[in-house]
Parts: C-alpha cells; sequence; structure tokens
C-alpha cells in the first residue's frame, strides 16, 4: 500500500552517523496531517485520501473550502493534496503524523524548486561558455542551435535560456534518517527540493518499493 | 527553540576540553581495521578553530619526518577517543597557517606563561 504525508521543509544541518561519519540530513516538519476526504472505487472511481496541512482561519478561505473542511471538522487547512493509496482504512478527520514512515526507509519527496528566473544556458544547462578573453567574442551564447536548409527548424527539446526553477521537482528514493515523532519531524538523508519553510510532499518511493 | 539548532546541540560532545589555537593537543583517534579496533594518538599544534554547533571543526599540525601533516577533525566527531591537551601556546593569529612556511627552529610556538598547566 502506498502512502504519503504533507511536510515543511525546515532546513539542512549535519548529524554523526554511528561509524563517525558525517551526514548532511533535512529537517521536515509534518504537524499532523488530517484526511478531509477519502475517495473510493465506488464513488469517485479511483482510491485516494486528501490531506490537509497548514492551518489557517476560516475567514481566508472560501465558502464551499470551508465547507469541506468542515466535514472533517478538524479546522482549516492552506494545503489540500491528495495521496493515490491502495484500499486502505481511513477515515475523514483522522491525524497521519510523523511515524507514517520508519528510519530506515526510502521515500521521494516533491517540492517546488527554488526560482532563479531567466536564466542562460550556462546557468540552466551547464554548458561550457566560450573564452572570456583574447578578443573572444563568445561568452555564454549557446552556440550552433542546428542545421541549416535540412531540417530549417530547430528540433524540440533543444537546450536553450529560459526560466529555471520554480518547478514541481521529485526526488526520489531517500532515505529516512530518523523519525522523530514526539517532536513531529522526520530527517531525511540528502537535499530537498524548495526553499526553508516551504511545503514538500513526503511518499513511499516508487522505484525501490515497488 | 529552533528546531536545526535542537538537533545540532544533540550532536554536541561535553567531554571536549577548551582549547584554541595555538595549542598543542593529542587527539586519540577511534580507527577500525578490518575487523580490529585500535586507538590511535595525533599530536600537533592546533592552526585552525572554526565555529558552527555541532558543526565545528579545528585542524591540528604536526612534523612528521620533516614533512608537515595537517589533519582536521570535527570537533564533535564520534571517531575522537578523547582530547589531551599538552601545552598552552602563546599566538597571536586565530588561524596559523603561516607555520606552513616555517621549518625548525621557527615554527616553535612560546608557551602561555600564565597558564603552565599543571601535568
Amino acid at each position: 500500500m502506498s502512502k504519503g504525508i504533507i511536510g515543511k521543509k525546515l532546513g539542512m544541518t549535519q548529524v554523526f552517523a554511528d561509524d563517525g561519519s558525517a551526514v548532511g540530513v533535512t529537517a521536515i516538519e509534518v504537524e499532523p496531517s488530517v484526511v478531509l476526504q477519502v475517495k473510493t472505487r465506488e464513488k469517485e472511481g479511483y482510491a485516494a485520501i486528501q490531506l490537509g496541512y497548514g492551518r489557517t482561519k476560516q475567514k481566508n478561505m472560501t465558502k464551499p473550502l470551508q465547507g469541506h473542511c468542515n466535514k472533517a471538522n478538524k479546522g482549516f487547512f492552506r494545503f489540500r493534496r491528495e495521496f493515490a493509496i491502495g484500499e486502505g482504512t481511513y477515515e475523514p478527520g483522522q491525524e497521519i503524523s510523523a511515524d507514517l514512515f520508519k528510519a530506515g526507509e526510502y521515500i521521494d519527496v516533491v517540492g517546488i524548486s527554488k526560482g532563479k528566473g531567466f536564466q542562460g544556458v550556462v546557468k540552466r544547462h551547464g554548458f561550457g561558455g566560450g573564452r572570456a578573453t583574447h578578443g573572444s567574442m563568445f561568452h555564454r551564447a549557446p552556440g550552433s542551435i542546428g542545421a541549416s536548409a535540412d531540417p530549417s527548424r530547430v528540433f524540440k527539446g533543444m537546450k536553450m535560456g529560459g526560466q529555471m526553477g520554480n518547478a514541481r521537482k521529485t526526488v526520489q528514493n531517500l532515505l529516512v534518517w530518523q523519525v522523530r515523532s514526539d517532536r513531529n519531524l522526520i530527517l531525511l538523508k540528502g537535499p530537498v527540493p524548495g526553499c526553508k519553510n516551504g511545503f514538500v510532499l513526503l511518499k513511499k518511493a516508487k522505484k525501490i518499493n515497488g | 527553540m529552533n528546531v536545526l539548532e535542537m538537533i545540532e546541540k544533540e550532536q554536541k560532545r561535553s567531554d571536549i576540553p577548551g582549547f584554541k589555537t595555538g595549542d598543542t593537543v593529542k587527539v586519540y583517534v577511534r580507527i577500525i581495521e578490518g575487523e580490529k579496533r585500535r586507538i590511535q594518538a595525533f599530536e600537533g599544534i592546533v592552526i585552525r578553530k572554526r565555529k558552527g554547533n555541532s558543526r565545528s571543526s579545528f585542524t591540528v599540525r604536526k612534523v612528521s619526518y620533516g614533512i608537515g601533516v595537517e589533519r582536521t577533525f570535527p570537533l564533535h566527531s564520534p571517531v575522537i577517543d578523547r582530547i589531551e591537551l599538552v601545552s598552552r601556546g602563546q599566538v597571536c593569529r586565530s588561524r596559523l597557517y603561516y607555520l606552513r612556511a616555517l621549518r625548525g627552529k621557527k615554527a616553535r610556538i612560546k608557551e602561555k606563561a600564565s597558564a603552565r598547566l599543571s601535568s
């Protein structure tokens, strides 16, 4: 059965492993997410749960969303995300806390990466660029983007400048280093997309767990 | 308290003696060789201390068979068995990189007169 939870990235720090090596970990706070809605194969056509995260005031939500949150009767949430699950036993209003995951498990993390704005090919795609001095007139330009009369067009997917970052990114197979249910903390080995205090989705690893 | 600070505080060790740059220390390092575990000492002058909660580190320099050897340890690393303070040094820098260019008698550091250790 698949499983997931919504959290907030607090930042990175360093912890020592048993063998003495220092490990970079990302701390993620998961104040209990609340099941707002359970979707079933019979009713909606697929099995999923909708979780709410990030408590907010009632007046900050539209009336339809207020009514939606009221069904669970656990407060109002800024963030509502769906997680596909197998047939499980979830009920609206149920709280899912950090101990959903255990240390040693592998998970996938989804976040919105930091926006870098419009960037050229050197930063965005790691192009080498040209020579800086000695009369070089080719500094950070992309160079040739294809042949001439044949094919008379630029192929799709050509690496060029453009918006970098601020996109939904998934990092797969991060190791759960430690889970502290008393503080609703999950420590993950390695970095996670997004800024501090950014919202992230934690899911069971798709490729390792099948 | 800040959660990240809390995590780092838990990593810190309380049994580290207070030493400064210029001091001579003996660092006992735990080494695993295959199945065997043993403790190796590394004695030299502290040429640098970097602050940063549990991430702080220090660098020890010694001259071994005429070749300068430097090792950087995380201050709170579990690899360190214990640290012994051999002597306190009188220096006017916080980073003693100038020692790298010096050899022999010039590379010595004056011992602090006021705080001579009893041992």
